[in-house]
């Protein structure tokens, strides 16, 4: 469960102000909203990179509000992928593991899975540089969950792609939300990822959420 | 109808006419603008090719003359000439020596500060930043004297006056001489390098468990590898052509204080013109290999993203 309760962010010269969002536990939350909107500051508010001004944020039952982003637990994924590139793709994918000092067989098997669920077993070898842009976002998606976490944060993980890559990718993050073990919180102002994503839609306007229900209705009437 | 068509035509001609003149106009200035840029810029070439093939002559111009004398003439070209004098001279022998400790020194410790200072500058917003940044910049910009003169001045005050003499005017006022004014340029060009590593692969660190430090540690510094290496020789080369500062903070004692800088100085005060040409010649050998290195890291700013 992902629930923002009155929460105010500062977001460059403006500010969000009594933001209130609630993603059910396993369910896909879709942020969406202009450039500008100020989009990215709430899910860096979430993450824990931006402090709130008010306001509290619970994550899977927790309240993080005033926690360091390293212990909420969350899988995030840049919308460059940032990998880190002195790191083999199977380096990026165990890191998170290996800073928990998780054992090595238990890595091994770990990335095996990501590999497969990723479709890039035979990229593990290889260094970063010269992937695709898929391929990156897949790398970067399976070292987001290579720790399991409850909670998935997405910023615009498809807009830099080409639209055949983004139907790929896109795919793939149904497929990780019909396996209905992680709570996400995906931004993007695509209003067709959206609609094929979603259980819930949130529209952030003026430093609002627009009620989630009525844009979601709105959206299917249309 | 017709006459229409005529004035069309004629019209079409004049047209014709006026965009050939112009077209060759055109290129005619393109023609002038490339040669006159290639003129003036080649000149400032031909300044710097001209001192380096002068030093290079001047030594070989002095070694033929002596080896003309002398009964083998390949054995004295190869004995005699002002290099190899230079190199078994035990002052010279000192000086590269010391130059040699002192840069790397030096090097060592503008890297070890330039690395914090660098990627605070580049990472961590705060007020005053720009302030700061420009403050980095007076070792650069200050006139070197000036440097070594407040180096000096400072050393009259507690606590520095304490230590004053074990450093001034001995080896150590020449290590932080070179240090003070190649740790600026080494805090550049680790803040550059800071600058084009993308600090989202730090915060995605960061979501995964990291501290600030491992994230700095693992992901980050590794990716710095080669702008550090820019940083340690571009350092290390701005000690070596350091004399102004040291000739005021360290002076310029045979076999004490003498660097090749300084080297270069006391031959030409003592009239010795082929000795400060040999010892120069062996600084810019040295001075070619640091660029050489620089150009090839710079070229490979984040190992792997170029």
């Amino acid at each position: 469960m992902i629930s923002l309760d009155n929460v105010s962010v500062r977001a460059g010269a403006f500010r969000l102000e009594g933001i209130q969002l609630l993603v059910p536990a396993g369910e896909y939350g879709i942020l969406m909203g202009k450039t500008g909107a100020g989009k990215t500051s709430l899910l860096e508010a979430v993450i824990g990179f931006k402090s709130v001004v008010a306001g509290s944020i619970c994550l899977a039952g927790r309240d993080v509000t005033h926690m360091n982003p390293a212990v909420r637990g969350i899988g995030y994924l840049p919308q460059d992928g940032a990998l880190f590139s002195t790191l083999t793709v199977e380096e990026n994918l165990a890191f998170a593991l290996k800073i928990r000092r998780v054992e090595k067989e238990r890595i091994a098997s770990r990335v095996r899975e990501l590999a497969e669920l990723m479709g890039i077993g035979p990229l593990l070898k290889r260094q970063t540089h010269g992937l695709s842009g898929g391929e990156r976002q897949r790398v970067a998606l399976g070292r987001a969950m290579a720790f399991e976490p409850r909670i998935l944060c997405l910023d615009e993980p498809l807009s830099a792609l080409d639209s055949e890559t983004r139907e790929q990718i896109l795919q793939l993050l149904l497929t990780i939300k019909r396996l209905n073990q992680v709570t996400i919180l995906h931004v993007t102002h695509d209003l067709g990822e959206a609609k094929r994503l979603a259980d819930k839609i949130f529209r952030l306007v003026n430093g609002k959420i627009e009620a989630s229900d009525t844009a979601l209705s709105g959206i299917r009437d249309s | 109808m017709s006459d229409s068509i005529d004035t069309d035509s004629i019209d079409s001609v004049n047209v014709q006419d006026d965009f050939s003149m112009r077209n060759a106009w055109i290129a005619r200035s393109n023609q002038l603008f490339a040669i006159s840029f290639v003129l003036i810029g080649s000149t400032y070439l031909l300044l710097i090719l001209g001192m380096l093939l002068a030093d290079v002559a001047y030594v070989l111009d002095q070694s033929v003359s002596k080896a003309k004398n002398a009964s083998s003439f390949w054995g004295s070209m190869l004995a005699d000439n002002p290099i190899s004098v230079s190199l078994r001279d035990p002052k010279i022998q000192h000086s590269i020596w010391l130059s040699m400790i002192s840069c790397t020194l030096a090097a060592i410790l503008s890297v070890v500060f330039a690395v914090p200072l660098g990627y605070v500058l580049s990472r961590i917003p705060f007020r005053g930043r720009n302030l700061v940044d420009a403050f980095l910049d007076i070792p650069i910009v200050l006139p070197p004297l000036i440097v070594g003169l407040s180096l000096l001045i400072l050393f009259q005050f507690t606590p520095f006056r304490w230590v004053a003499r074990s450093i001034v005017y001995q080896v150590p006022a020449v290590i932080l001489a070179q240090w003070a004014v190649s740790c600026a340029y080494a805090v550049r060009t680790m803040k550059m390098t800071f600058d084009q590593i993308d600090p989202r692969c730090e915060q995605v660190a960061i979501s995964l468990g990291c501290t600030r430090f491992q994230a700095f540690s693992l992901v980050t510094f590794p990716e710095a590898k080669l702008g550090l290496l820019t940083a340690f020789t571009l350092a290390w080369a701005r000690s070596l052509g350091e004399f102004g500062p040291l000739l005021i903070f360290a002076g310029a004692t045979r076999m004490k204080t003498e660097v090749l800088s300084t080297s270069v100085f006391l031959e030409m005060n003592v009239g010795n013109i082929e000795g400060a040409v040999a010892v120069s010649l062996l600084m810019i050998a040295v001075s070619i290999v640091v660029m050489i290195i620089t150009r090839w890291a710079s070229y490979h700013p984040t190992d792997g993203k170029a």
